[in-house]
C-alpha cells in the first residue's frame, strides 16, 4: 500500500530551537539512524532559523550546521536530507554548499505575505536539482485566498510543493481545513502542512489535512520544536494507523528513537505551559518563546506581557531583536510607574 | 553649485529628487528614466525638473552639462552604465548594490574617497547601522558585529525584493570593511503590518572584557547626532544596553554584547514617513554628492 502522504521529520531543524541550537554530531547521527530505520523518507537538518541562522539574534549553533548536514547525509541509507532557508537570513551560497554536501530537498521559507523574496532561492534550488518546497510562515495571519496568491507565486518560481506553516500554533481545525482545501484546489503542485502544538491541535490539524488529501506533513520526535512544540511524529503516525491512513512508517522504531535519543534532550517536551499557550492564543511566532523567557528574566518583566505586546505589534518571524525592544519598554513603563507612586 | 542628474525614476530616484532640490550645493539638471509613463518622471515634470526617458543616451548627449550622476537603477544596469560614465569623465554615486567603487558612509570613511570616480552607498540597512558599528569600533575591539534591518513591506520595491541576497551580503561585508568589525553579519526582514511600521535597525556588537562602557555610549550618542544632521528622523529607540553572555560568535567567544535599537522615520518626500529606508539612502547620497562635488570643484580650480 502506498503512503497517504509524505512525512518530513524536522526534529533536527525545528527541534533545534528547543535545545538552543546545540545538536551534536552524535545526536544527529542517532536521530537520523532511528528515523531512517523507521522508514521516514525526508529528514530536515539545519539551525532552527534555517541555514545561516547562527547569530546573536537567533542564537549561535553549537556545531556548524554544515557539519551536521554532512553527518546526516552520511548516516542516512534511504532517507533524503532536507535543509531550510529563510531569504534575508541565509543566502544562496549556503544552499549551494548544503547541496554540495548532499542535501537533496530545499525548503524556502518566507512570511505568508512575502513569497516574492523566495524567487531566486527557489530557482537556484531547482537548478541544483533539489526537490523544492515553499514554506509560508505564520499562515494564520492571512485569509485563505491571500495565502493561495502567495503560494501561486512560489509555484510559478518552480516549487514542487507549498506548505501551510502554522508557526504560531494558532490555527484551529477549521482554519487549517480552509487553507489546505484552498491551496489543494488552486495549485497544481503539492501541498503540505507544518503544525505547532500551542493550542494542543497539531495532531488534529494534521489528521484533518490528511483527510483533505494533503501531500506532505511535518513532524518532530516528541514534538521537539519551537514554542510548545511541533506535531509529534510518533503520535501522528500512531493516530494515522488508527484512522486508517497508511504512513509506511514503523511505529515501534519511531518510539525507540523518540524515547531513547530525543526525550532525554528535553524531558518536559509536550507540556503546554502558560507561555506556550500564550503564543498560540496571541498568534506569536513560536521561536520567540525561549528568547522571550530570557529577556523576561534579564529585565525582570513578565514573559506573558512580552508575548502579548509582540502579538499586538504584529511582529513577524525573524524580528527576535524586538523581544529586547519590548522588554526594555515594559521595564521602562514599570520604572516610570514606580517613580510616580 | 555642482551640476548633477539622477538615473532611475523609481522609489529611490524620485525621493532623491526632492532632497536634491533642497540642496544649496547641488544643481539637479534632470531626472532620467526609461519609462515615459513612470510616476517619478511625471512628478518631476510637475515640479519643473527636466525629464528624459532616453536612459543612458541622455547622459551621453548631455555629459558636458553635468559633473555627477546618481545611479538609482539596479546593480545590473549600473554595471552596464559605469564604463560610459567613466569615459565621459562623470563621477558616479551608486545607490544600487553593484559596488564597483569603494563603499562609503558619511562620517565614517567618506573623506578617504573624495577623489574616487565611482562610490557606492551600500544598502539602506548599511547606512543605518555601519555608523554605529564604527562608533563602537572606535572605542573597543569588535570581533563580531551583527545587524537586523526591518522595513515595512510596502516600502520594499521589486528591486529590493528580487535582490535580498545582495542586500545581506553587501551589508555583511561592509560591516567589516567600513564599520571595522572583524566579522559582520546582516539580516533583513520585511514586516507587512498595516499601518506600516517605521524602519527599525538593531546593532549587536560582541565585546571582549576590558571595554569602557561609558566611552562606547558616548561615541554612539555622538554618532547619532552626526547622522541626524543629514537624516533628521534617525534616532535611538532606547538607550543602548550591555547584555552578559557568554556568546559563541564566529569571531570568537565574547563575554558581553551591546544592543543598539534604532528607528528611522523619513521626511515623507515620495513615500510616507514609515519608509525611513528610502530616506537614509537618499539623504546619504546627497551628503556624499555634496562632498564629492566640492572636492571636484576644489581640484579644478
Amino acid at each position: 500500500m502506498t503512503a497517504a502522504f509524505r512525512l518530513t521529520d524536522s526534529t533536527l531543524r525545528d527541534g533545534s530551537h528547543a535545545i538552543k541550537h546545540q545538536f551534536t554530531v552524535d545526536q544527529v547521527r542517532a536521530v537520523v539512524r532511528g528515523l531512517d530505520r523507521a522508514g521516514v523518507e525526508v529528514i530536515e537538518v539545519a539551525h532552527g532559523d534555517g541555514l545561516g541562522g547562527s547569530s546573536f539574534n537567533y542564537g549561535f549553533s553549537g556545531i556548524d550546521e554544515m557539519e551536521l548536514v554532512r553527518a546526516a547525509v552520511d548516516e542516512a541509507e534511504n532517507a533524503r536530507i532536507a535543509v531550510l532557508l529563510l531569504p534575508g537570513i541565509g543566502v544562496k551560497d549556503d544552499l549551494a554548499q548544503a547541496a554540495d554536501i548532499g542535501a537533496s530537498v530545499a525548503r524556502i521559507a518566507t512570511h505568508s505575505t512575502e513569497a516574492d523574496i523566495s524567487h531566486q532561492h527557489i530557482a537556484l534550488a531547482k537548478d541544483l536539482g533539489m526537490e523544492t518546497v515553499g514554506f509560508l510562515m505564520l499562515s494564520h495571519m492571512v485569509a485563505p485566498s491571500e495565502l493561495l496568491e502567495q503560494a501561486l507565486l512560489m509555484e510559478s518560481y518552480g516549487a514542487d510543493a507549498v506548505y501551510v506553516v502554522d508557526s504560531a500554533g494558532a490555527m484551529t481545525v477549521s482554519d487549517t481545513m480552509e487553507r489546505i482545501t484552498t491551496l489543494k484546489n488552486g495549485l497544481k503542485c503539492g501541498v503540505g502542512l507544518h503544525a505547532h502544538n500551542n493550542l494542543s491541535l497539531a495532531v488534529a490539524n494534521s489528521l484533518a489535512a490528511i483527510g483533505e488529501g494533503i501531500d506532505q506533513v511535518d513532524g518532530c520526535l516528541t514534538g521537539l520544536g519551537a514554542g510548545a512544540g511541533n506535531c509529534p511524529t510518533e503520535i501522528l503516525v500512531a493516530a494515522c494507523d488508527k484512522a486508517g491512513f497508511e504512513t509506511g512508517i514503523n511505529l515501534t522504531d519511531l518510539l525507540d528513537v523518540a524515547t531513547d535519543v530525543v526525550r532525554p534532550l528535553s524531558p518536559n517536551q509536550g507540556v503546554i505551559d502558560r507561555d506556550g499557550l500564550m503564543l498560540g492564543y496571541a498568534g506569536v511566532y513560536g521561536s520567540f518563546l525561549l528568547h522571550a523567557k530570557r529577556a523576561a528574566e534579564v529585565y525582570d518583566v513578565a514573559c506573558d506581557d512580552i508575548l502579548l505586546e509582540l502579538g499586538r505589534r504584529g511582529i513577524v518571524g525573524g524580528q527576535e531583536d524586538m523581544i529586547i525592544d519590548v522588554a526594555l519598554e515594559l521595564r521602562q513603563a514599570t520604572d516610570d510607574g514606580d517613580r510616580s507612586k | 553649485m555642482t551640476a548633477c542628474a539622477i538615473m532611475g525614476s523609481g522609489n529611490i530616484g524620485t525621493d532623491l529628487m526632492y532632497k536634491l532640490l533642497r540642496s544649496n550645493e547641488l544643481d539637479l539638471r534632470a531626472l532620467v528614466g526609461i519609462d515615459p509613463q513612470s510616476e517619478g518622471l511625471s512628478r518631476a515634470a510637475d515640479m519643473g525638473v527636466d525629464i528624459s526617458s532616453d536612459g543612458l543616451q541622455w547622459v551621453t548627449q548631455n555629459a558636458d552639462q553635468i559633473d555627477l550622476v546618481f545611479e538609482a537603477t539596479s546593480a545590473g544596469i549600473h554595471r552596464s552604465h559605469a564604463p560610459e560614465y567613466e569615459r565621459l569623465g562623470l563621477t558616479a554615486i551608486d545607490l544600487t548594490p553593484a559596488k564597483i567603487g569603494p563603499a562609503v558612509v558619511p562620517g565614517v570613511n567618506l573623506e578617504r574617497h573624495l577623489d574616487a570616480p565611482n562610490v557606492n552607498l551600500i544598502t539602506c540597512g548599511g547606512q543605518a547601522t555601519i555608523p554605529i558599528v564604527a562608533a563602537v569600533c572606535r572605542e573597543a575591539e569588535v570581533p563580531y558585529a551583527e545587524i537586523v534591518s526591518t522595513v515595512a513591506s510596502d516600502s520594499a520595491g521589486p528591486g529590493t525584493r528580487a535582490n535580498i541576497d545582495e542586500f545581506t551580503k553587501t551589508t555583511s561585508s561592509c560591516l567589516e570593511e567600513v564599520g571595522g568589525a572583524t566579522i559582520g553579519k546582516a539580516i533583513m526582514v520585511l514586516n507587512p503590518s498595516q499601518p506600516p511600521i517605521m524602519m527599525r535597525n538593531t546593532v549587536y556588537c560582541g565585546l571582549q572584557d576590558g571595554f569602557d562602557p561609558e566611552r562606547i555610549i558616548e561615541s554612539i550618542l555622538q554618532t547619532v547626532d552626526e547622522v541626524q544632521t543629514y537624516v533628521p528622523g534617525y534616532r535611538l529607540k532606547r538607550p543602548p544596553v550591555f547584555e552578559e553572555g557568554p556568546f559563541a560568535t564566529p569571531g570568537g567567544a565574547v563575554a558581553t554584547r551591546i544592543v543598539v535599537l534604532l528607528e528611522v522615520s523619513g521626511e515623507a518626500d515620495f513615500l510616507p514617513a514609515y519608509a525611513g529606508n528610502l530616506d537614509i539612502m537618499t539623504a546619504a547620497a546627497v551628503r556624499v554628492g555634496e562632498a564629492l562635488g566640492a572636492a571636484r570643484a576644489g581640484s579644478a580650480s
